[in-house]
């Protein structure tokens, strides 16, 4: 693939003299950042929770309740 | 059997389990999630998991009910992470392997771009400036909550997201992981398109 602009190694956002970005486009990249880490965590979050971890808790709560009886 | 008085007297010890039972359960998927961002590996990350909800139901005679859970059993995940890790250190041979497959997993061609690139460049941070805004940016926590649950003072976490935040841009915005062949600046731009697709019709 062939890069169409002078230099590839070039950033490729408009920046200002400072070569700082605008503060604008700064805020809308955390925005950005932020809704996307956002989204890496609830996609974990909203996977169906294994077997397992209810499995534990089950036995665990089994023990507890026999020691109670006893 | 008298199920009365719950703050006073002798608890009543199944009914109250019962409760932290069910708050437990709903805080699973959350826990989930943390230890995920903490190992970066789904397995280690379910062991984990498993073994801080054990912890925090050992351990449930000292919880307040009423009190927020999740920082609760959010601290114990992150202290048992630590102390594991601090046992495996001496096998740091071990550590090598499991970083070197993490970042193999990571780069699953089938993942989304703008994820995958944001994943990679969360492992580029230092681990106190990764959990801290996890737990600001993904996790839902207030700043104290999450100083709380890293057990340090609050402007530390506020210095620790602030510099994550900058330290992220800067890396997506450099590309400097190198992905083969990709001009710079390509990372933060589909972070850019995805973030517009995920958080739906802009306004206008």
């Amino acid at each position: 693939m062939i890069d169409s602009t002078d230099s590839g190694r070039k950033p490729a956002n408009a920046r200002t003299a400072g070569g700082e970005p605008p503060l604008e486009e700064a805020r809308l990249r955390q925005q950005a950042i932020g809704v996307k880490l956002r989204h890496l965590f609830d996609e974990v979050v909203n996977e169906p929770v294994p077997d397992e971890f209810l499995e534990i808790l089950r036995r665990a709560d089994q023990r507890a309740s026999d020691e109670n009886k006893a | 059997m008298s199920v009365s008085g719950r703050s006073t007297a002798p608890k009543p010890p199944s009914a109250d389990d019962e409760g932290f039972k069910r708050e437990l359960v709903q805080l699973i998927p959350h826990l989930r999630a943390f230890a995920r961002t903490l190992t970066g590996d789904p397995t280690a990350a379910d062991d984990l998991a498993q073994d801080a909800m054990m912890k925090a139901w050992d351990a449930r005679a000292s919880y307040q009910m009423g009190t927020n859970m999740k920082a609760w059993t959010f601290m114990i995940l992150r202290n048992q992470f630590y102390s594991e890790k601090r046992r495996s250190w001496r096998s740091s041979q071990l550590d090598q392997e499991a970083a070197e497959r993490t970042l193999v997993a990571v780069d699953d061609p089938e993942a989304p771009v703008a994820l995958d690139e944001l994943r990679q460049a969360l492992n580029t941070l230092p681990e106190e400036q990764r959990e801290a805004l996890i737990l600001v940016g993904a996790g839902g926590f207030a700043y104290d909550e999450a100083a709380a649950i890293c057990q340090c003072a609050v402007g530390t976490v506020k210095s620790r997201v602030s510099r994550a935040r900058k330290a992220l841009a800067a890396t997506l915005e450099r590309g400097g992981y190198g992905r083969d062949g990709r001009p710079a600046g390509d990372a933060m731009r589909s972070i850019l398109a995805d973030a517009d697709r995920l958080s739906g019709a802009r306004q206008g």
